[in-house]
């Protein structure tokens, strides 16, 4: 919520100049979400500090902003009415416009001058820590000094706040200063108060047009002041290139890595979908029900087979239907393709009568979503009741989390999963259940075999008595 | 002349037109039970004798009449259905909906037909279509019974039509006016001695021994058989005289079972197999007399398939009967009152798959059969199987009713070898290892809702907030069998008009004044995380009346059905600390019962707040301090040089100050936590035991048992500190004030008013049971750090409470409701839509700071 700029160049008051802020006055500006501040604490000829208070409204921040769905708790308090955020950008442009935009009527001279200048903005929420801090700020030429804050000094358990104060020193213009927070504060904080449109692209490269271009972490700064639109923030990419001009050795580089990427293994996920479409065929299976569609990657592959005559996606959360309905593009789809289509909510813990009448069900990475007690009434929604003549089951295989970089060791892989399996495991249980209800089961394993611990997936396959394989 | 039909059938008028059905209709019926196809024509054309819709017309009298049938209403199809083609569908439609097809031909002669049409200008046509239709009627009379019709009257001539009267009579399954008590006896297969000491301990009185036994009740209660009372047992002759004595002496009421239909058709003469233990029966009856073998022929065929009885409360049929099929007459409610139903698959060993109709079984009326033998009797969605193979050396097994007890006695011996051990029976793979046969059905919460509840009607949830409790519930919520209650939410105090609190207790004592509530009870509200606690005394009680798997002695949930802690190993320390106190406290034994629910207070907050503390509470601390911190201190330099910065100087340090008083807010409720040693419950309503829901008593009561249960371990178990307060004696009010004030001066949370009675009605419906009052210094948590401060105070005032109020008294009405359907051993079903319904309520857009 506070920025103080702090010049060395002599003599020192030009800063107010430069601000357009008179140094012997306190002025307060009124925006739309509150008030903004600017005093000086500092004047001398030496030195002059400048600073920009952010007074933000915190019961006004919450009025009239009705967020869809039922309001939570953290809607009402939270720390935006206290740390640098996007609140913090709107005013530094609001604020210090002129200054931002390269004017200045008394000294036009020092605009685009270098001069020794330091920032200090607190407090400033980092989502990526201090390493993030250097790597965005460091390449423009600042040195960089970072203070993380713990979360509560009475319990120093709970660890850090991911609020740093963030201290810059360098020589530069002070309109680039300016810039650089403006685009990096919010990248930093990685949430905006306002919903992300078309306009920010057109912001982000009028306040980046200097520095962008050139800068190593310019797809993730753009990602990330972008927030949630990737799309955008791929237009905005390009839209900074093409300003350079194409560049031969980028393009050759582009073209090595795209190779790179397509020479890439597939996808654990893709393999998977892949045995899965095969154990299908292989079952004969044409009327297919994907139990826990999630946002209906199995499905759109299923759909995609015109083997398959029709299909049904299932799913427990609502959101994860929408989703689906949106990657499947529903509303465009070829009125042929929609008949073979069915999406629905359903539970896997409640019998459903809409769940039988399929060749198969495949259960794709599920039942580890499922507490242990809770199994039980799957296997009789599906098993007992559903009981289609193929049943396609996969999970973990958690014997091969050894394998992967970065998961500690106990840890699951998701922190949904409930249980993680060894193969022995699955197998156990996997037998049990076909014994009980009248099934035959084979299993395969998806993914890169490892001698000792197997692949990072495990498949079952169900076949009820009595159907040939 | 009188005719009898059924009180619910599908009556078919048969007459060429001018016989007079209107008329006849009209007289006998009600206008809404007359379906006539003129009328639909009309409804289709605007003209009555526009032949062109004839096809669209009878579409639509078949639907409304299969409606009606469906809705088990008699219905009377006013159309000339001479032809066997129009009367073909009549007889399929009554047939689907298992009623009979009654036909009433109105047979006239042709000229009083003419003469008739003659009269009506809308029916000038010539006389050749009158004859032609009695003629084809007239031809195909012969044929009706064939056809399918099972009461076919005839009335000939105006005369017989003007003087016929029509009488209804109840169907044959319809016994609702025999209220019992009963005693429900299952599949007998010759035990005769059995069934006598199960009589004499069921307390009837049985004389005649040997030869002509019978045997009565002396306080009037009847015995009911379920049928298959012959077969593989050693005296099939002995049991049937004593059942046939008692059925004719009014003490006792029985239906068939397969053996008994099978033993009929023998005796029949017809070309019936001797298996499955009917050689012994024929065996045993070589020594009867013809006589006493035609009696038994007589009473077998007088049986009726199924009856309802207890004004539709119980129902009892050899195999079972679903819904659909209760109180209804067709061969296919034979069938499955005598076999059940199978669904066309068939398992490894080549036999049929039995259908289950018991696990999807949603009817109210409980239903008692045998024709399956199971180890013990179960409750299944209110379905009881009784027939626990007795004759294959089991038991024999009555049930009480209405007192749901089960009495037993055990086979002498093992008469006959079952093909299949008696567990697992004969049936489907599925049989090997069932678990629990109470499933839930996603039909049973999907979509909009209406839950009547005992205490305030009806309670409606909307299909969206199901559709949002559907993923809580399947992805997060402990196993529903144990999920008997959720907590209701609570509405705060009126808020205050001015001054600088937003809550005070003056406003929830006014509330409860003017709702003509005199006598209240304050609790100190605890800061911690809200958790219910379902405790039984042993594991194995739980298996038994929760229907879980052995294994936990109970568990401990959160208001939105989560299990309360990651670990198992806590929850069950947690749950055991409670038992040993029950058992300490003789609470167990004072309530008689081996389980029960407790509403309750987990502290610290901090202990299950871990993740809203450091993502929340504490970052907003940290943050609003380090900022202010910082402006204060500029600010201050920036002061020494001009007085504006002095003012947002003060005004910076007042804010920074908020920030301070609420970091020491949320701090007031933290502890660190190593294991449970370090956590405490406070529990402060009684809610749920054996057999009652303790909403009769006052809260004074609950606080001091609970008083009780918490001195036996007082180092983890907290009995909450109360007042009891008059409303209506300023004195009173005053010492409940200052209560008050004495708790939140030091940050406490504040305190919870309750209507000393449970359920108050006040002038405009239920008054609330509870309204909370929060410390000044608590609310910095809930509305923000700085919201005491005068401008944001103001604006905070308007708020509104009256959906939270609604919302709580519905919640309230459905987790009460859920309680008692639990407490009177209702299907899980029945409690699960109570609890579902709390949590789809919960999903309801509310100030969350309220």
């Amino acid at each position: 919520m506070l920025l103080t700029i702090t010049s060395t160049h002599q003599p020192a008051g030009d800063l107010g100049y430069l601000l357009a802020k008179h140094p012997d006055r306190c002025q307060t500006f009124d925006l739309s979400f509150g008030k903004a501040h600017v005093f000086y604490p500092e004047v001398s000829d030496a030195r002059c500090t400048a600073a920009l208070l952010l007074d933000l409204d915190p019961v006004g921040l919450v009025r009239g902003r009705r967020a869809k769905g039922a309001p939570t708790l953290g809607q009402y308090v939270n720390d935006r009415p206290y740390v640098a955020s996007s609140f913090f950008s709107v005013a530094i442009a609001e604020v210090y416009r002129s200054a931002l935009g390269g004017r200045s009527k008394e000294r036009p001279e020092l605009v685009d001058q270098a001069i020794p200048l330091q920032a200090r903005v607190e407090p400033l929420p980092v989502r990526g820590g201090e390493p993030l801090l250097r790597r965005l700020f460091e390449p423009l030429g600042y040195e960089v000094t970072a203070t993380r804050h713990g979360l509560d000094a009475s319990f120093p358990d709970w660890g850090e706040s991911p609020y740093f104060t963030l201290e810059l020193a360098g020589t530069l213009p002070l309109r680039d200063l300016l810039s650089h927070l403006y685009v990096l504060i919010p990248v930093l904080d990685h949430d905006k108060h306002y919903w992300v449109d078309k306009a920010e692209v057109e912001k982000l490269l009028a306040k980046g047009e200097r520095w962008l271009a050139d800068h190593p972490e310019r797809d993730q700064i753009a990602r990330r002041y972008l927030y949630r639109q990737p799309r955008l923030a791929r237009e905005a990419v390009a839209r900074l290139v093409d300003e350079d001009g194409v560049d031969p050795d980028e393009t050759e580089e582009k073209q090595a890595r795209r190779e790179e990427k397509l020479e890439e293994k597939l996808s654990l996920d893709e393999q998977r979908r892949g045995v899965v479409l095969a154990a299908l065929k292989e079952a004969g299976a044409r009327r297919v029900i994907d139990l826990g569609c999630g946002e209906g990657k199995l499905v759109r592959a299923l759909l995609d087979d015109t083997h398959f005559q029709s299909v049904a996606g299932v799913d427990v959360s609502p959101r994860a239907l929408e989703h689906a309905e949106r990657r499947l593009k529903l509303d465009r789809m070829p009125a042929l393709k929609r008949e073979r289509l069915k999406l629905m909510q359903g539970s896997l813990t409640y019998r459903d009568k809409r769940f039988a009448g399929y060749d198969a069900a495949c259960l794709i990475e599920v039942i580890e979503h499922v507490d242990t007690p809770r199994l039980e009434p799957l296997e009789r929604v599906v098993f007992e009741f559903a009981r289609p003549a193929t049943v396609v089951v996969t999970t973990p295989n958690r014997e091969y989390n050894v394998l992967f970089e970065g998961l500690p060791e106990g840890r699951l892989r998701h922190a949904d999963h409930r249980f993680e399996w060894s193969r022995a495991e699955f197998r156990a249980w996997a037998k049990r259940v076909a014994a009980v209800y009248g099934y035959a089961v084979r299993f395969l394993p998806v993914g890169d075999v490892h001698p000792e611990h197997g692949a990072p997936t495990q498949m079952g396959v169900f076949t009820r008595d009595g159907e040939a394989r | 002349m009188k005719i009898t039909i059924p009180e619910v059938c599908l009556v078919t008028l048969i007459g060429p037109s001018g016989s007079g059905k209107s008329t006849f209709a009209a007289k006998h019926f009600q206008p809404t039970e007359v379906l006539s196809s003129d009328v639909c024509r009309g409804l289709v054309s605007d003209d009555e004798n526009d032949q062109t819709v004839t096809k669209q017309a009878f579409e639509i009298l078949h639907f409304i009449a299969g409606r009606r049938l469906e809705a088990r209403r008699l219905a009377v199809v006013d159309a000339t259905n001479v032809q066997r083609e129009a009367r073909a569908p009549l007889v399929r439609l009554a047939r689907e909906h298992d009623y009979l097809p009654v036909a009433i031909v109105l047979d006239v002669p042709p000229e009083d037909c003419h003469a008739r049409n003659k009269a009506r200008p809308d029916r000038q046509f010539g006389p050749h279509v009158v004859r032609q239709q009695l003629s084809q009627m007239r031809r195909s009379m012969r044929g009706l019974k064939r056809e399918g019709f099972r009461h076919i009257h005839v009335l000939r001539g105006v005369e017989e039509i003007e003087a016929v009267e029509i009488e209804r009579t109840k169907l044959w399954t319809d016994r609702r006016d025999e209220r019992g008590p009963f005693d429900i006896i299952g599949d007998i297969h010759g035990c005769f001695d059995e069934t006598v000491e199960l009589l004499e301990k069921l307390g009837y009185e049985v004389s005649g021994m040997p030869d002509s036994p019978m045997a009565r009740h002396p306080d009037g209660r009847k015995a009911l058989f379920v049928g298959d009372l012959v077969d593989r047992g050693p005296k099939s002759p002995d049991v049937l005289r004593l059942v046939m004595a008692m059925v004719e002496a009014d003490a006792a009421i029985c239906v068939p079972g397969n053996h008994d239909d099978k033993l009929l058709r023998k005796l029949w003469g017809r070309d019936v197999r001797l298996t499955h233990g009917l050689a012994e029966t024929m065996e045993q009856l070589e020594s009867e007399t013809d006589e006493f073998k035609q009696k038994v022929a007589d009473f077998v065929k007088s049986l009726v398939s199924h009856y309802v009885l207890d004004d539709g409360r119980l129902v009892v049929a050899h195999a079972g009967m679903k819904e659909r099929l209760q109180g209804r007459a067709s061969r296919r409610v034979r069938q499955f009152a005598l076999y059940g139903e199978t669904t066309g698959e068939t398992d490894q060993f080549g036999l049929p798959v039995r259908y289950d109709w018991a696990s999807e079984y949603r009817g109210r009326a409980m239903v008692v059969y045998g024709h399956t033998p199971v180890p013990e009797a179960e409750w299944v969605n209110g379905t009881i199987c009784v027939d626990t193979g007795c004759v294959f050396g089991g038991k024999l097994t009555a049930l009480r009713y209405p007192e749901r007890e089960l009495v037993d006695v055990p086979a002498h011996k093992m008469w006959y070898e079952p093909v299949t051990p008696l567990v697992p029976t004969e049936g489907g793979p599925e049989a090997a290892e069932r678990a629990y046969q109470d499933l839930l059905d996603i039909a049973d919460v999907a979509g909009k809702r209406i839950v009547t509840t005992r205490m305030r009607g009806t309670v409606t949830i909307r299909e969206e907030n199901a559709a949002g409790a559907l993923e809580v519930m399947s992805r997060f919520a402990t196993d529903p069998h144990w999920l008997i209650y959720l907590p209701p939410t609570m509405s705060p105090s009126e808020t205050c008009r001015e001054g600088p609190l937003l809550e005070h207790p003056r406003e929830a004592f006014a509330y409860y004044r003017k709702n003509g509530v005199p006598r209240v009870v304050c609790q100190e509200k605890h800061m911690g995380s809200r958790a219910v606690l379902v405790v039984c005394r042993d594991a194995a009680a739980a298996a038994e009346r929760f229907g879980v798997r052995a294994g936990k002695q109970g568990v401990v949930y959160t208001r939105t059905g989560r299990p309360f802690f990651p670990d198992d190993a806590d929850e069950a320390a947690v749950v055991a600390r409670v038992a040993a106190a029950m058992d300490a406290s003789g609470l167990w034994a004072e309530f008689e019962t081996d389980w029960i629910c407790l509403d309750a207070e987990l502290m610290p907050w901090s202990a299950k707040a871990q993740a809203l503390l450091r993502g929340q509470y504490a970052a907003v601390g940290a943050s609003g301090t380090v900022g202010l911190e910082r402006a204060v201190s500029l600010l201050e330099q920036a002061a020494q040089r001009n007085g504006e910065s002095a003012a947002l100087r003060d005004r910076m340090r007042a804010r920074h100050q908020r920030v301070e008083r609420y970091v020491e807010a949320y701090r007031r409720y933290c502890w660190p936590v190593q294991g449970i040693e370090d956590l405490r419950l406070a529990p402060f309503h009684i809610m749920a035991t054996e057999g009652a829901v303790h909403r009769d008593k006052d809260h004074v009561w609950h606080m001091e048992t609970i008083a009780k249960l918490a001195a036996s371990d007082s180092g983890f178990l907290l009995a909450t500190p109360f007042q009891v307060i008059h409303v209506t004696e300023p004195e009173s009010e005053a010492a409940g004030i200052a209560w008050w004030e004495e708790l939140t001066a030091e940050g406490g949370e504040g305190m919870v008013v309750k209507s000393a009675d449970w359920i108050v009605r006040g002038r405009r419906g239920l008054v609330q049971p509870a309204v909370k009052c929060r410390g000044r210094e608590y609310l910095r948590i809930i509305y923000g750090p700085e919201y005491t401060a005068d401008e944001h105070l103001e604006r905070l005032r308007r708020r509104s409470l009256g959906r939270k109020r609604s919302l709580a008294l519905r919640e309230y009405a459905l987790g009460l409701e859920g309680l008692h359907r639990f407490v009177e051993r209702e299907p899980l079903y029945r409690v699960h839509q109570c609890v579902f319904g709390v949590l789809a309520l919960e999903s309801e857009p509310v100030d969350p700071r309220l």
